[in-house]
């Protein structure tokens, strides 16, 4: 386990809910930063996907939320702690295709049921919490040499 | 083949990115949505879509697709190409349906996502 002392990068970022007209831009900033430093492209693509996965869940389905960023030279962790409606029901929601999402969210190319899904299969490994009324947090992990 | 390639096949018309024609299109995701394109695991991707929005170009970042293709005669939305061009992703359009798009790109011999990565 790396401790405190070994990040070598730590940023924070706020993500606002339905502001579709941003949506993506925190994954593109954390996937450009991982760029200059130099990851391997295998490692800055899961990190994206998975991080813009979860990025559109708070669009989508919370109000707001903070985004902490943090490299150290073994791994890359992504937390998303959002304030919003919750999941009630986390392992259904890791179903691939369980979705509630609605019409208008689905003519917006969102609402396939696979975000969570595809979170789990880029990341190392994946921790999810919510409360219902209170919000989710996601933390997405990713081992930097795979 | 060669983007504009592609272009010639589906009778598409550049909307941005025109001077990047002699980019290397391997394989097509034919999808409206959008994490079908990020669970996508090929290398040099064209997305055939009839999604036009930002998210559109958005998700093809994050995805590293190489070029987006709009089907069905639709054209992008209010800050698409900006967005397209700032990221360097060419964009085309053409009045195809999806299906006729997938068909004549199969046909050209553009491969399926998995027998890219099988054949890798
Ligand atoms: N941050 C969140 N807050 C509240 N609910 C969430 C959150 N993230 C996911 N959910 C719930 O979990 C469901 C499944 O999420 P998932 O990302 O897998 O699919 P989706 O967002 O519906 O569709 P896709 O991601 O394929 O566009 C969502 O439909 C929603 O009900
Ligand atoms: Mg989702």
């Amino acid at each position: 386990m790396s401790g405190e002392r070994d990040i070598v990068l730590r940023e924070q970022f706020s993500v606002a809910g339905r502001d579709f007209g941003r949506a993506g831009t925190v994954s593109t900033t954390i996937k450009s930063m991982l760029k200059q430093i130099g990851f391997p492209p295998d490692v800055i693509r899961r990190v994206a996907i998975a991080t813009y996965e979860a990025e559109m869940n708070v669009v989508v389905y919370a109000d707001r939320a903070t985004v902490t960023f943090e490299v150290t030279p073994a791994e890359i962790v992504v937390t998303l702690e959002d304030q919003g409606r919750g999941i009630a029901d986390i392992e259904e929601a890791m179903r691939e295709g369980f979705s509630t999402a609605t019409d208008e969210i689905r003519e917006m190319g969102f609402g396939a049921g696979m975000g969570l899904p595809n979170i789990k299969k880029n990341s190392d490994d994946l921790k999810v919490t919510s409360e219902v009324g209170v919000g989710t947090t996601v933390r997405i992990k990713v081992l930097a040499h795979q | 083949m060669k983007l504009r390639e592609v272009a010639a096949i589906l009778e598409a018309a550049f909307i941005s990115g025109e001077e990047q024609g002699d980019m290397e299109i391997v394989s097509v995701c034919a999808s409206d949505l959008m994490s079908d394109v990020l669970a996508f695991g090929a290398p040099r991707v064209l997305l055939l879509t009839g999604l036009t929005n930002v998210q559109s170009i958005m998700t093809a970042d994050v995805a590293d697709v190489a070029a987006v293709a709009y089907v069905r005669g639709k054209r992008p939305e209010n800050g698409t190409v900006e967005l397209a061009k700032q990221k360097g992703i060419p964009v085309l359009a053409c009045d195809l349906a999806m299906f006729e798009a997938c068909g004549r790109m199969f046909e050209g011999g553009l491969l399926p996502g998995s027998s890219v990565e099988e054949s890798q």
